[in-house]
């Protein structure tokens, strides 16, 4: 089949994903479970997102584990976002020469 | 590095800062992309196509997923429901979003803001005070979508061709991000901290254990979202009249 008709249909269908919450609600929700559920959602979803997969995203895992021990704690510090994310990269690139 | 260093700092120009931020979101793209485009070299794609599949979607595991259909050909039903297991967490990421915006904003802004709503920039707008800047939101775009099309045309034209320990190394700045964001609210708020740590936990073991850990990433990272912020919810209901959250 077409190429592109397969990219379009995943395009689509993605936008569609994100456009219909952001058109459709345009209030702010009133329903207390539903703002704490909604307030709860982007920690989680980034945290489960980070962890294990950082493990698996570099060659060796411990290298994974320490940038992530690393990142916390240079964020705990309030280094902010770029500092975190360079060094996160530098220490994967420097420990995985050493193990 | 200063003890004073606000985790960031507001710019006189929306747009500017938002470029700004975009700027790690953008490196970390590039190196995502790059493997990504091995998957649609795979597919068959052409360096345009994949250009074209990235500049347009926006998605990490919804591109990989249906470079996986376009390789199989299992027609376009398969892809779009594909799309939509694989990117569902956007959806409520989007009815996170949607209580960010001012409800005066003009309309098209949502149709526009909805274009890139990826995890990382969901994430910055997220960490931003206040209610959603379209200017910022735009400036954030900007290098992210350079980074993540041209890394993906770029993977499908040279293969394997940056060194594995570059490759390594530049895969968790995504993350190091995705550090950076959850961090410092947990710290403010310990809820925030119980939950995140909870989700270190759950998510660990559930990529581990026997018959969950077959289900695709995307799905496991639907399932722990839902069920720890519900959670969440049912045991710390946040505040009547939170203002921004």
């Amino acid at each position: 089949m077409n190429k592109m008709l397969y990219i379009l249909v995943m395009a689509g269908t993605t936008y569609l994903i994100r456009v219909l919450p952001l058109t459709l609600i345009r209030k702010k929700i009133k329903n207390r479970f539903i703002r704490s559920f909604l307030y709860y959602v982007p920690y989680v979803t980034l945290t489960v997102m980070t962890f294990p997969a950082i493990m698996d995203a570099t060659a060796n895992p411990i290298a994974g584990l320490v940038s992530l021990v690393v990142g916390i704690v240079l964020a705990l510090l309030n280094v902010g976002l770029f500092p975190v994310a360079v060094s996160c990269c530098a220490v994967v690139f420097v420990l995985e020469m050493i193990l | 590095m200063t003890a004073k260093a606000t985790t960031r700092k507001k710019l006189n120009n929306p747009f500017l800062e938002g470029v700004r931020d975009g700027l790690p979101i953008a490196l970390g793209y590039f190196a995502v992309a790059f493997s990504l485009g091995i998957m649609a070299k795979k597919a068959g794609l052409t360096p345009f196509e994949g250009f074209l599949a990235s500049f347009l979607t926006n998605a990490s595991a919804g591109e990989n997923a249906g470079f996986l259909v376009i390789r199989e050909d299992s027609g376009l039903a398969v892809m779009a429901l594909m799309t939509l297991v694989a990117s569902a967490r956007y959806f409520l990421m989007a009815c996170s979003l949607s209580q960010r915006f001012d409800p005066k904003m003009p309309f098209y802004h949502r149709l526009l803001i909805g274009f890139d709503l990826t995890d990382e920039i969901f994430g910055a707008q997220i960490a931003r005070p206040g209610n959603v800047c379209p200017a910022y939101t735009y400036g954030l775009f900007v290098l992210p979508l350079i980074g993540w099309s041209s890394g993906t045309a770029l993977g499908i034209v040279t293969g394997n061709a940056l060194p594995a320990n570059i490759v390594s190394a530049l895969s968790v700045a995504l993350y190091g991000m995705f550090i950076a964001i959850v961090v410092p609210p947990a710290k403010k708020d310990k809820v925030v901290a119980g939950t995140v740590i909870v989700s270190l936990l759950l998510s660990f073991a559930l990529s581990r254990l026997p018959v969950v850990s077959e289900l695709s990433e995307g799905v496991r990272i639907l399932i722990l979202t839902v069920v720890i912020s519900a959670g969440a919810a049912l045991l710390f209901p946040i505040k009547e009249g939170d203002a921004h959250e």
